[in-house]
């Protein structure tokens, strides 16, 4: 897999997610995630994509999706000098007898348990794709009734800001 | 042509408000300010307006001269103060001749093209000729009804979400969300209609939107912080681009649509006047390049001349101006142009390798990249002395004079179909436009019709629109009344789009259409005669066995002139019969032989260099000279 991630920021304005993911879909790219939400300014949006760019070349995906007239900027963040994190909700079954192990293995990962039921514990991570992965594979034994996962979000280490360019301001 | 940009668009708006003003007086809204400087001439307090008015008036100041349309519920009250306006508008009779009209004026005087529809099966009839121009970029403005705000996403009576229908289809759209921004939003739908590379752009405008109170004030400020075409090339780019052209033994210019979109015509002609380089013109781009001229090799691509598809393909350059590698010209992509050096320049970064390598990309619009390429060329030449091209024009010479574009005469007695398109493009004249439909009359339109000037040959290239040409027509003399325009259809095209003839007639708009009647589906038959075996499946269409529809009764009951010619000897006299009806439009059913096929062919899926010069001769390449 050569994935790429790619922080896009966009005009937040009805419809602009639709473009971007049919943009993907009618050009053949793959997208491997995508997140979405506001930024500091109320008037961007910052979308982070995860595209598989084995498949179609990273350049045709960013100048397509540049030629968006919402789409204000495309950064590629490199993720030797990024931070890249993953959200995770997972109700794992857990009775008197398993509940200690998995309270173990929450503990070991610094995941959370954010809901408590007889035969259940409801647990909340975040970080890298890898380490969610991990956390998933130790916690299958106990079994997995359901579990929900975020697209990546990303941003670039240091104090330089991708949002301080003079079309961000226009917008 | 000139685009507008938003200080034209302004001027003009100023001008058309000077002249335009209502009788009536304008209530001033109290406590609202103008978007632009108050200083600006001509530039009133916000008038008291429904949303129908503002998007009237705004089509007025944006210079708006004609719109295509057909009302219904939801754009109804758009055309009430319609009735009053200066815009004309002609009532066509089916929305998808209100869209190829549009884009018919468009590409016939470089100005913004308008079509108009109501919501639903109003808005969807207008996707065909939307994506049509969307391929073409053609800059066409599409303006439709939609049901009321409180009703969208109900599956209200003729709801169509035609925002996501055109999503894939428009350079942009917009879903009005409130009377206030209809100005603002017609505006920017024109701008990014007519800059950068051309499309189509949609403004959906619910109706109690179109109903509601708002006000009304001219020039708006445009809010594109995303869109900023790229306009002027780089200048290391052009000077790597010219040192390419100065030392390259076997380049080729190959021009596209983009050339004539930016107006290059004359600059293209210096430029390769200057170097000497052959040059090449896309289906998109005839007529950007004297079809006369001594360096012009004609169209290269799946029907195009021996020489120019040899040309690209033995190239050991090709300086592609506004031209995107279509499938149609490549063949197979693989093994075009296998020792070629690409130059590319395209005012839309995402063409610039999207299909072939660039090794020298350069982004810009054609003028200016023309313009700096005759500079940088000139300067290069002046340090470097020019490769001689003399063996390379005696291969393409060589070629030229052995496999010229050409037919065979029919042998059974039938008319010939290239003749009749020959003699129609000799006796109306470079001086008149051509539009032609989809298939075999379209590609000899495009082989046997001298194209010399920008803006005589229209056509629907990329997605190959059958029914284009009448509506196409249409709206190309709507835009230059005092040109002949002359309609080069199929008898299949013909009957996708007629009605709109009625419209013509009635409208007083007397376009000619020379219908090549071979009975059939042609180019379908023709692939069927050479893929399937002779199996003719579902291509025969009985206007010749049965002559239904007769044309000629036809188009007499859509209020024209139908003439009918069936024989060599009566072709100049037709034509010219028709040359000389000026108060009405002309039909003229020329009934041809069904077996005269296109050629020379590059077949689909396989290289440039299987091109065939006619059934089973495959030319012969001296491979030795080159």
């Amino acid at each position: 897999m050569n994935l790429h991630t790619l922080s896009v920021l966009v005009e937040n304005k009805p419809g602009v997610l639709a473009r971007v993911s049919g943009l993907f879909s009618r050009r053949g790219f793959n997208i491997d995630s995508l997140a979405v939400g506001e930024t500091e300014n109320p008037d961007v949006s910052r979308i982070t994509i995860v595209v598989n760019a084995e498949s179609s070349p990273l350049e045709q995906v960013t100048k397509q999706l540049n030629k968006l007239v919402n789409v204000l900027k495309i950064v590629e963040l490199d993720p030797q000098v990024s931070v890249a994190r993953e959200l995770l909700l997972v109700k794992v079954r857990a009775d008197r007898a398993t509940r200690g192990q998995v309270l173990e293995t929450v503990n070991l990962f610094r995941a959370r348990v954010v809901d408590v039921a007889p035969d259940t514990l409801t647990i909340e991570a975040t970080g890298t794709p890898d380490k969610l992965d991990a956390l998933l594979r130790d916690l299958e034994s106990f079994g997995i009734k359901e579990m929900v996962q975020s697209g990546t979000v990303a941003i670039g280490r240091g104090s330089r800001s991708i949002t301080a360019g003079p079309a961000l301001r226009a917008a | 042509m000139t685009r507008p940009t938003p200080e034209t668009l302004a001027h003009s708006a100023r001008r058309t408000r000077a002249n335009a003003e209502p009788a009536t007086a304008d209530q001033v809204a109290p406590g609202t300010h103008a978007a632009a400087s108050p200083a600006a001439p001509g530039v009133r307090q916000p008038a008291q307006i429904s949303g129908a008015g503002s998007l009237v008036r705004s089509l007025e100041a944006l210079g708006v001269d004609v719109v295509f349309g057909i009302p219904g519920g939801a754009i109804l009250p758009a055309y009430d103060p319609l009735y009053d306006s200066t815009v004309r508008h002609i009532l066509v009779r089916h929305e998808q001749g209100a869209g190829h009209a549009a884009t018919g004026y468009a590409q016939a005087t470089g100005k913004v093209g308008v079509c108009m529809a109501t919501s639903g099966p109003g808005a969807t009839n207008l996707v065909t000729p939307i994506a049509d121009a969307y391929m073409d970029s053609v800059a066409v403005v599409a303006i439709t009804g939609q049901v009321a705000r409180p009703s969208i996403g109900t599956d209200a009576f003729q709801e169509a979400d035609i925002q996501g229908i055109t999503l894939p289809i428009t350079k942009h759209n917009f879903l009005v969300q409130t009377p206030e921004e209809i100005p603002q939003v017609l505006a920017e739908a024109f701008h990014l209609a007519s800059t950068g590379r051309p499309g189509p752009v949609l403004v959906d405008i619910p109706k109690d939107v179109l109903q509601a109170q708002t006000t009304f004030s001219w020039p708006p400020t445009l809010d594109l912080p995303g869109y900023r075409p790229t306009l002027h090339p780089h200048g290391k780019q052009i000077r790597e681009a010219a040192r390419l052209m100065n030392s390259a033994r076997r380049p080729v210019l190959y021009v596209g649509g983009g050339v004539l979109k930016a107006g290059a015509t004359e600059g293209l002609r210096r430029l390769a006047e200057l170097t000497g380089i052959p040059v090449v013109t896309t289906l998109m781009a005839l007529g950007a390049f004297p079809d006369s001229h001594p360096q012009h090799l004609g169209m290269p691509g799946m029907h195009g001349t021996v020489s120019a598809v040899y040309s690209l393909q033995k190239s050991d350059l090709i300086v592609a101006l506004g031209a995107r590698f279509d499938d149609r010209v490549t063949g197979k992509l693989d093994s075009f142009a296998p020792d070629a050096a690409v130059v590319h320049a395209d005012i839309d970064p995402a063409e610039i390798g999207k299909n072939r390598h660039a090794d020298v990309p350069i982004v810009g619009d054609a003028q200016h990249v023309i313009d700096e390429l005759i500079v940088a060329v000139t300067t290069e030449r002046s340090a470097v002395h020019p490769a001689d091209l003399g063996d390379w024009w005696t291969q393409l010479d060589d070629l030229r004079k052995r496999y010229p574009l050409g037919y065979e005469e029919p042998t059974d007695g039938t008319l010939s179909p290239q003749y009749v398109i020959e003699r129609l493009g000799k006796i109306a004249g470079p001086d008149a436009v051509y539009v032609a439909g989809v298939g075999q009359h379209q590609m000899w339109a495009s082989q046997f019709i001298s194209y010399e000037r920008p803006g005589t040959w229209l056509n629907s290239g990329g997605l190959g629109t059958m029914g284009y040409s009448v509506p196409a027509a249409m709206g190309a003399k709507v835009g230059r009344p005092d040109t002949v325009v002359w309609a080069v259809d199929g008898d299949g095209c013909f009957q996708m789009t007629n009605q709109e003839l009625a419209t013509c007639a009635l409208e007083g708009i007397p376009v000619k259409i020379a219908v090549i009647n071979n009975g059939n589906l042609g180019m379908v038959r023709q692939w069927q005669t050479l893929f399937y075996n002779e199996r003719y499946s579902n291509t025969e269409l009985g206007t010749h066995k049965h002559r239904i529809p007769d044309f000629v009764k036809l188009a007499e009951a859509l209020g024209c002139v139908g003439l009918r010619c069936e024989s060599a000897a009566d072709v100049d006299s037709t034509i010219e019969a028709a040359m000389a009806i000026n108060d009405a439009p002309v039909v003229i059913d020329f009934v041809v032989g069904k077996d005269a096929m296109v050629w020379p062919m590059v077949a689909a899926g396989t290289s440039n260099d299987e091109i065939m010069f006619a059934r089973g001769v495959r030319p012969t390449f001296d491979e030795d000279d080159i």
